[in-house]
């Protein structure tokens, strides 16, 4: 766990004038999850999309295993093989199919042979319980489906950080466990490090090494997990606990 | 002997000539959907980009091909541009392909631009966290999707391409209506009711040759709607 993966130093966001995220700092080691919690508004999903380049920020810097992060187009684009990202919205690409989708972007972006990503796409399928699906299109599947399928084809990448943006947020309920079962199991059996940003406080209970409280931009809390959730350090984040019923 | 004038259809090879003027409208109209529909779709993909005077640019080339009648556009080509740039060589069919291309690439930019656009924007951020280039995300993700949503509103603007080849005659492109004009002049004498065969003739070859179309078109745009 001693590995630095991601290094965020001083990191500020403008949209315009207003400011969104405020002296950001945290480190991120190698086979951590951290969990970013907050009130709808306090700049979580911001500072993950801020984390791949979604959204650019105005003062700060980035280190990823060890390099600064160069912030223009040509970097990122590099850099989000290494970095992949499931949305809230579990858009798989409607026009090719399930397969097709897993392996597009590890055939044409990173140029790897198309029998073994095949393979390998396969037996990712294999492992969310979706293997009868892979010449369906994502019209034939359900929320969940798709959502499991979403995470797929970001870890076809091989990417070395997760990034997971409120990704059962719009699913129905019975979905939402098949969901994070997949990200539970990513974390204990392959030790992918990763950020999620989530609104289900037992799962975040459940997986955070560690979490950080955001508020009005700023981080309230940098807390193990368990430790946030039992006791956590500040009032902000007792309200914000009780106000989810947790 | 009194007979309804169907037989001017008959005389010589009056049929032949007539499906012989609709294959120069048919040629004309697809070699005019090729260009046009090639160069749209680059123009169309250019003016998405933010650049301010591509834009103006294309904006005017767009407005320009949508205001002036086709038939001065017609005209223009056949007379100015041999004109201007000294060739003669060029028959008047060519210049109407070019004419035609034209117009057909300002209209399809408007439809590939708006397809482009409406390509949700969630589509494109997950193509760009999967490591795409702006070309990747162009070319796997947004054109997919944009040539689906366009393409009956394509079939559309072929089947008006196809029916405006009707005013080819005027700059002496021997089409099925100019043929068609020849054949009842010609026979104007001896069957007094033969513009009335001919017409009819002319309008089911249009007919034949835009329904299908015009039904697929239909079809894809109800599809979508589900």
């Amino acid at each position: 766990m001693e590995t630095e993966i991601l290094k965020v130093t001083h990191l500020n966001k403008f949209y315009g004038a207003r400011q969104v995220l405020f002296d950001v700092n945290f480190t991120l080691h190698q086979g951590e999850v951290l969990t970013l919690l907050g009130p709808s508004g306090s700049g979580k999903s911001t500072l993950l999309r801020t984390l791949n380049g979604l959204e650019a920020f105005q003062a700060g810097t980035l280190t990823f295993n060890g390099q600064p992060v160069v912030a223009d187009e040509a970097h990122w684009q590099k850099l989000r093989q290494k970095i992949g990202m499931v949305f809230q919205s579990y858009d798989l690409f409607p026009n090719l199919t399930v397969l097709e989708n897993i392996t597009l972007a590890p055939v044409k972006i990173q140029g790897r042979s198309a029998a073994t990503v095949q393979a390998e796409a396969l037996a990712l399928l294999e492992r969310v319980g979706l293997s009868a699906y892979a010449k369906a299109y994502p019209r034939e599947l359900s929320g969940g489906q798709k959502q499991r399928i979403a995470i797929v084809r970001a870890l076809a990448l091989h990417p070395e950080l997760m990034l997971f943006d409120e990704v059962t947020a719009s699913l129905d309920p019975e979905m939402v466990r098949g969901v994070l079962e997949i990200i539970k199991q990513l974390s204990q059996e392959a030790a992918m490090t990763m950020i999620i940003v989530t609104h289900e406080m037992n799962f975040a209970a459940q997986i955070a090494d560690r979490v950080l409280f955001l508020a009005d931009g700023k981080i309230v809390e940098d807390t193990p997990g368990q430790q946030f959730f039992a006791q956590p350090q500040t009032q902000r984040a007792q309200e914000f606990l009780d106000s989810m019923d947790f | 002997m009194p007979h309804s004038g169907i037989n001017v259809l008959f005389e010589g090879h009056n049929l032949v000539r007539l499906l012989g003027g609709l294959w120069t409208t048919v040629w004309i109209a697809a070699l005019a959907l090729v260009l046009g529909l090639s160069l749209g779709a680059l123009l169309g993909a250019l003016r998405t980009l933010k650049n301010p005077v591509l834009r103006l640019g294309l904006r005017l080339y767009l407005e320009f091909f949508r205001i002036v009648p086709t038939v001065v556009l017609l005209f223009l080509a056949y007379y100015l541009v041999p004109e201007l740039f000294h060739v003669d060589s060029l028959p008047g069919s060519w210049m109407a392909v070019i004419a035609f291309g034209l117009w057909v690439a300002a209209e399809f930019s408007d439809i590939v631009r708006g397809a482009l656009l409406s390509v949700p924007v969630h589509q494109r951020e997950s193509g760009l966290a999967l490591g795409m280039n702006r070309w990747q995300l162009f070319r796997y993700v947004l054109l997919p999707q944009a040539l689906k949503l366009e393409l009956p509103a394509t079939i559309n603007l072929a089947t008006r391409v196809i029916k405006t080849t009707s005013l080819l005659m005027l700059i002496s492109v021997m089409d099925v209506i100019n043929i068609g004009q020849q054949i009842i002049e010609a026979n104007n004498t001896t069957y007094r009711t033969g513009v009335f065969w001919v017409y009819g003739v002319i309008f089911i070859f249009y007919f034949v040759v835009d329904y299908p179309l015009s039904r697929w078109a239909q079809r894809l745009a109800a599809q979508q709607k589900v």
